[in-house]
């Protein structure tokens, strides 16, 4: 194995290569193993929210069921249509890092970030909808809808601004490394040699929009037929 | 495994999709959003779920495959993948059974009524 260690200071070898790397294509897989790693993470984390909506949504049955006649369905079908858009302008800018297109690269970082704020901006009037309403589990709580689901319903809105709320983190946070990725492609960083912080944020961004295409179905639309 | 003498003139790396893919998939997610939209006002009974469900999962695995790239992705990663779906499901289903099975202790044992206990003292 002795063969494979060359000299690091070769003239012109890739800046953006690590040494420890042999080449571009094993940096890049590497990189986005980690990431995927880093998501499996993310998927466990998410899924403890998940598995505990799963057992209690089969405890309390009817009671979530009810819960759906005070969502706001037209709101949570926009913000998914929202996030798809946010994730196809994301795909796009990735391709544009990778043909180092800089001006089409800024279009669609800035169009998923206006999509990501139009998403929040949607979430926070809805959230402001459910505390005028007395939706929020806790001492004011009210269910007039189905007051014998007075107990268990308050069940159901708990894992809905969970659920909701952590997701709006990772939005959130998506939007800072949006933020970071614009600054990148403004001063040109990225191009076909180099993309990957735009790929591995990109796989962010789209795992974020996994989780919401979970609890749209789950949290909105389960008791329609009741 | 790795060569470091002909990567040389290698000029990108990594799999470029084409924006009619893109877009494609882009389409095929609103329709689907619509129709799990629709789906939730059918009469179906329990079968309103899985239907949710398996709309659901058929979005995710698009997102998956191509937008996340999971398509054009190593063998390995992949397999991270798979694991990592593994683990959910083994949270999920051992997590159930407990409460599924926490009524069956009282049933399997005769003798559990007869400790009802309060005269012990």
């Amino acid at each position: 194995m002795a063969d494979t260690l060359v000299a690091p200071h070769e003239a012109e070898h890739d800046p953006h290569l690590r040494h420890h790397f042999a080449n571009a294509d094993q940096q890049l897989d590497s990189a986005t193993l980690g990431m995927w790693t880093f998501l499996i993470t993310e998927v466990l984390f998410f899924g403890g929210m998940f598995t505990a909506y799963v057992i209690y949504r089969s405890l309390y049955h009817d009671a979530f069921a009810a819960t759906s006649m005070v969502m706001n369905v037209p709101l949570g079908g926009i913000n998914t249509g929202v996030l798809i858009c946010s994730s196809l302008s994301m795909a796009l800018a990735v391709r544009a890092a990778q043909l180092g297109q800089r001006k089409a690269q800024i279009i669609s970082l800035l169009l998923t970030m206006f999509f990501g704020v139009v998403f929040l901006g949607v979430k926070a009037y809805e959230y402001h909808e459910k505390y005028i309403e007395h939706l929020i589990p806790g001492p004011n709580f009210q269910f007039p809808e189905a007051p014998q689901y007075f107990h268990n319903a308050q069940i159901l809105f708990f894992l809905y601004f969970a659920m909701t709320g952590m997701h709006a983190v990772h939005m959130i946070i998506g939007l800072g490394l949006l933020t970071f990725l614009l600054i990148g492609a403004y001063r040109s960083k990225y191009g076909p040699t180099y993309f990957t912080p735009v790929e591995m944020i990109g796989l962010y961004w789209h795992f974020v929009d996994v989780v919401w295409i979970f609890l749209f179905p789950l949290l909105y639309l389960i008791g329609h037929t009741k | 495994m790795s060569t470091l003498t002909d990567n040389k003139h290698e000029v990108t790396h990594g799999h470029i999709p084409k924006v009619g893919t893109l877009v494609a998939v882009w389409a095929t997610l609103i329709v689907l959003t619509f129709c799990t939209t629709a789906a939730s006002y059918l009469e179906l009974g329990e079968f309103n779920i899985v239907l949710a469900m398996a709309i659901a999962l058929t979005k995710v695995s698009l997102v998956a495959w191509i937008f996340m790239g999971v398509r054009y992705s190593t063998s390995l990663t992949r397999l991270f993948c798979i694991a990592g779906l593994l683990w959910l499901v083994i949270m999920m289903i051992v997590t159930s059974s407990d409460y599924v099975s926490r009524g069956w202790q009282y049933q399997a044992q005769p003798w559990s009524h007869a400790a009802s206990g309060g005269d012990s003292k």
